[in-house]
């Protein structure tokens, strides 16, 4: 059996969740072994019925009321102790910041070696996998050698599977409670209470359309050129290191190996040269349009589409333009 | 407040990545070392912790001698002493790398000092494993929280944010000593001063020599990642260019009406 951690959001599976289940899938019907399915949390019934067509035989509900508020001791004591009865031969998780938190946390508890980022697996012994460095500039191929195999799946790095539609394959998955015996050590470290975002925006991560900036920007108030075209668009706005390094944004903004992975229709990079530090988090874009000054820049070797020249003159023209054409 | 910062040396890749002829390992010859930008916050943070609320800061690293490097980096900004856990310069998987710091942890602290809080950075910047400081608290019985991007201590307690999904933040309370796993953003580092330079170099660091146990994963070999690269359209050249992008966004759909 292949056990999948699937993460929801109020009973929504998520995204990196379902690419998760495409890959523990294809590896499942290789290998002749079912996928099972863990899910925390108030929602997670309504979770589960929504991996219908997803290759999940069996969904192993948490909804336990002292896990209402995220707790990754806890959630890794469960994922163990499914781990002790299932016997799975993998346990694979999104590598997103509460996948790669939990599934340390079981590596930790288990004493096993965890893979994180992996972007595919070819099972058998010795059992082989390919895995991110550098947040995905670089891959290592790699062997791990446990009895349990531990892994977490880079963003965007499977495709998510169409569901089934047809025959036994279709069904949802049979939902089985599971009430998990949890220590005053396994809930020491739980999410305290929330605070919501100082300005309602849209989320960087689940914007259609990004307009990044960088260095070339030149100044925090030159954003206003920046800010007045994604309000055009509808879209967010990112940016590179040395924006936020400079203070002259957020760091919640920085896209990028130490910031965020994003994944929009189009990507507008203005002024951002393009170090593979960045590359790294937009190149999940579907398009990229580059505007800079210089055109041998390493972004044009990423980029669909260029505009060279001054992105002070570029990008509000492209606003006025956007304007005129739209009558707004 | 006592804290302990770890740190790992790393190439200074900025332009393109260059593999060894054999393919396992990035070619550094023409390259410098840093750490990773969580662990340059880390440093940072400890730094300042200690300045508001007294104590003491440690760096330690586990790698070759020329790791000593990054120690002296960190001692530059004022970080007061440095622990070197020596190594031949070869890989040590995640398991191996915790199990060398807890013992040195140990080691430190049977002889005296006490760390009220370990801080890491959320991921090494090559590795990228996700996981050396959760086994180090768990081994040490500490509670821990991964991605840290504000930090505030009161009355035996740290309290800790980061970023939620959706946007917000998740607030997490932990009673000291703990394990905290950084992000860049938590706070911007200062640059090293001429004379903070010339301390850090007479500084004396301690060794250690750990034994490696055996863990995983297990390099095989390192290879470039294919079919990044495009062939970009040139579809204009300033202002000029503002129609052709327009038309552009409507082609592609992402002009609202």
């Amino acid at each position: 059996m292949i056990l999948a951690l699937v993460e929801h959001a109020d009973g929504r599976p998520e995204r990196l969740s379902l690419e998760t289940l495409s890959l523990a899938r294809r590896v499942g019907s290789g290998i002749g072994e079912p996928v099972d399915a863990v899910l925390f949390g108030a929602g997670a019934t309504e979770a589960a019925g929504q991996l219908a067509g997803r290759g999940v035989s069996v969904a192993h509900v948490v909804e336990d009321g002292r896990l209402a508020a995220f707790a990754p001791v806890a959630w890794a004591a469960s994922v163990v102790q499914l781990m002790a009865t299932r016997a799975p031969s993998i346990v694979l998780a999104a590598g997103s910041d509460r996948g790669n938190e939990v599934m340390a946390h079981v590596g930790a508890r288990t004493d096993l070696p965890l893979a994180a980022n992996v972007t595919d697996v070819v099972p058998g012994e010795p059992f082989r996998l390919t895995r991110q460095r550098w947040a995905g500039s670089l891959l290592e191929d790699a062997v791990l050698d446990a009895p349990t195999k531990l892994l977490t799946m880079a963003p965007h790095a499977v495709a998510i599977d169409e569901p089934a539609t047809g025959g036994a394959a279709a069904g949802a998955p049979v939902v089985e409670p599971f009430a998990p015996a949890l220590t005053d050590d396994d809930l020491r470290v739980a999410v305290a209470r929330r605070l919501e975002p100082e300005a309602a925006g849209i989320s960087l991560t689940d914007a259609r359309v990004v307009v990044g900036g960088g260095r070339g920007v030149g100044s925090p108030e030159a954003f206003s050129e920046l800010e007045e075209l994604a309000a055009l668009l509808g879209a967010a706005v990112g940016v590179s290191r040395v924006v936020t390094s400079s203070g002259w944004r957020p760091h919640s903004q920085q896209i990028g190996q130490t910031g965020l992975r994003i994944a929009p229709d189009l990507y507008i990079a203005c002024g951002i040269s393009g170090a593979i530090q960045h590359i790294v988090g937009a190149k999940a874009a579907k398009r990229i349009l580059a505007i800079n000054t210089d055109p041998d820049a390493p972004i044009m070797s990423v980029a669909d589409y260029a505009v060279i020249g001054n992105l002070h003159e570029i990008v509000p023209a492209i606003s006025a333009e956007i304007r005129r054409v739209t009558g707004r | 407040m006592n804290i302990l910062v770890c740190v790992k040396r790393v190439p200074a890749t900025g332009g393109r990545i260059t593999l060894t002829a054999d393919g396992r390992d990035i070619d550094t010859r023409y390259l410098g070392f840093t750490v990773s930008p969580h662990e340059e916050c880390a440093v940072e943070e400890a730094v300042r912790i200690v300045e508001k609320h007294g104590g003491s800061s440690t760096v330690l690293t586990l790698g070759p001698e020329v790791a000593g490097e990054q120690l002296r980096d960190a001692m530059a900004i004022g970080i007061e002493r440095a622990v070197l856990l020596e190594t031949d310069g070869a890989d040590w998987d995640p398991l191996a790398t915790a199990a060398a710091i807890v013992d040195a942890v140990k080691e430190l602290e049977a002889e005296g000092e006490t760390f009220d809080l370990l801080l890491f950075g959320n991921e090494a910047a090559d590795t990228g494993d996700f996981q050396v400081g959760i086994r180090v608290a768990t081994a040490l019985g500490r509670p821990s929280v991964t991605g840290i991007k504000a930090i505030d201590i009161a009355d035996g307690q740290v309290v800790v944010r980061r970023d939620a999904a959706g946007g917000g933040w998740e607030v997490f309370e932990l009673d000291l000593p703990a394990v905290l796993a950084v992000k860049e953003g938590l706070n911007l580092p200062r640059y090293p001063s001429v004379p903070g330079r010339l301390r850090a170099k007479k500084k004396e660091i301690v060794r250690m020599t750990p034994q490696p146990r055996a863990g995983g994963p297990t390099k095989e070999r390192l290879r470039l990642p294919e079919g990044n690269e495009s062939t970009v359209e040139v579809i204009g050249q300033g202002a000029a260019a503002a129609p052709a992008v327009v038309e552009l966004l409507t082609r592609l759909g992402v002009l609202g009406r």
